[in-house]
């Protein structure tokens, strides 16, 4: 049997499907073949990077509520870690819209903005500014 | 293989759970955290694959190969991946062998029964299969 499986509780040795992490792999048109090991290696990696992030945005995260990790906490790691940059745009951070509409307000007095967009929506509830998965 | 949208995103029920065994006992993760853990994912893919592909251009290769994704690592300076990535490559290429060795048993003993049946599989594909058939199926938790 093999050695220590070096995957945390899981007894296998990459959780991720090869053949899903393959079919991302080459949707890059420059990449023309991959070599197995490359396509393990990937695999591997980025259950590595989905620890990493997760352990990481749950300990620097500035929520009060440290029993849970929040979107919050890891659009917060995308801003503050140089490693985690590349995250920024896909993990956009997240304003009240009643600070977005202050924030609107402020460009037209200041000439910026010449539209004045009504927003019915002055609750304060987060807006979303990207659309949330449906976990199906 | 097609490519329908939805495969460029990992199995939520294997993120979760990846997530769930680095995280401490107890901790709650919500449901937009873990898609965007799971968007972040597959964009670390990507982005790593473009890597590792600029070191198999420069090394005037067209497959990427295992020295190349290393070497991304390092460039995204995630250099921390590297010494359990090694480990694990060590392993995988000896269960490789044996799973290797164990089908072409195997074939000698078909071939004898089913001449017909043998193709010329890509290996790629032969040991994704295999891999495959290893793996949960999509469930929700």
């Amino acid at each position: 049997m093999a050695a220590a499986r070096l995957s945390g509780g899981d007894n296998r040795l990459v959780s991720l499907p090869l053949s899903r992490i393959r079919v991302i792999m080459k949707s890059s048109p420059e990449v023309s073949s991959i070599n197995q090991d490359a396509l393990f290696l990937t695999a591997k990696a980025t259950e590595l990077f989905v620890q990493y992030l997760a352990t990481y945005s749950y300990k620097h995260g500035r929520g009060k509520e440290k029993r849970s990790l929040t979107y919050s906490d890891l659009s917060h790691t995308a801003e503050e870690s140089e490693t985690f940059q590349f995250l920024a745009d896909i993990l956009p951070k997240k304003i009240l819209a009643s600070k977005y509409l202050k924030m609107l307000e402020r460009e037209k007095r200041d000439g910026k903005v010449e539209d004045d967009e009504e927003d019915e929506d002055d609750d304060d509830k987060e807006e979303e500014s990207e659309e949330e998965d449906d976990e199906s | 293989m097609a490519e329908r949208p939805e495969d460029l995103n990992l199995p939520n029920a294997v993120i979760t759970r990846i997530i769930k065994e680095a995280l401490p006992e107890g901790v709650n993760i919500s449901k937009e955290a873990r898609s965007a853990i799971s968007r972040a994912a597959s964009v670390f893919v990507l982005y790593a694959t473009s890597c590792a592909n600029n070191f198999a251009v420069k090394g005037k290769r067209k497959t990427l190969n295992a020295g190349d994704v290393l070497s991304a690592m390092e460039e995204m300076e995630f250099q921390r991946f590297i010494a359990p990535l090694k480990e694990s490559l060590e392993v995988y290429r000896r269960e490789q062998k044996g799973k290797k060795e164990a089908r072409k048993d195997k074939k000698a003993d078909s071939e004898e029964q089913d001449k017909s049946r043998e193709e010329e599989n890509d290996e790629d594909d032969e040991r994704m299969e295999e891999e495959e058939q290893n793996d949960d199926e999509e469930v929700d938790n």
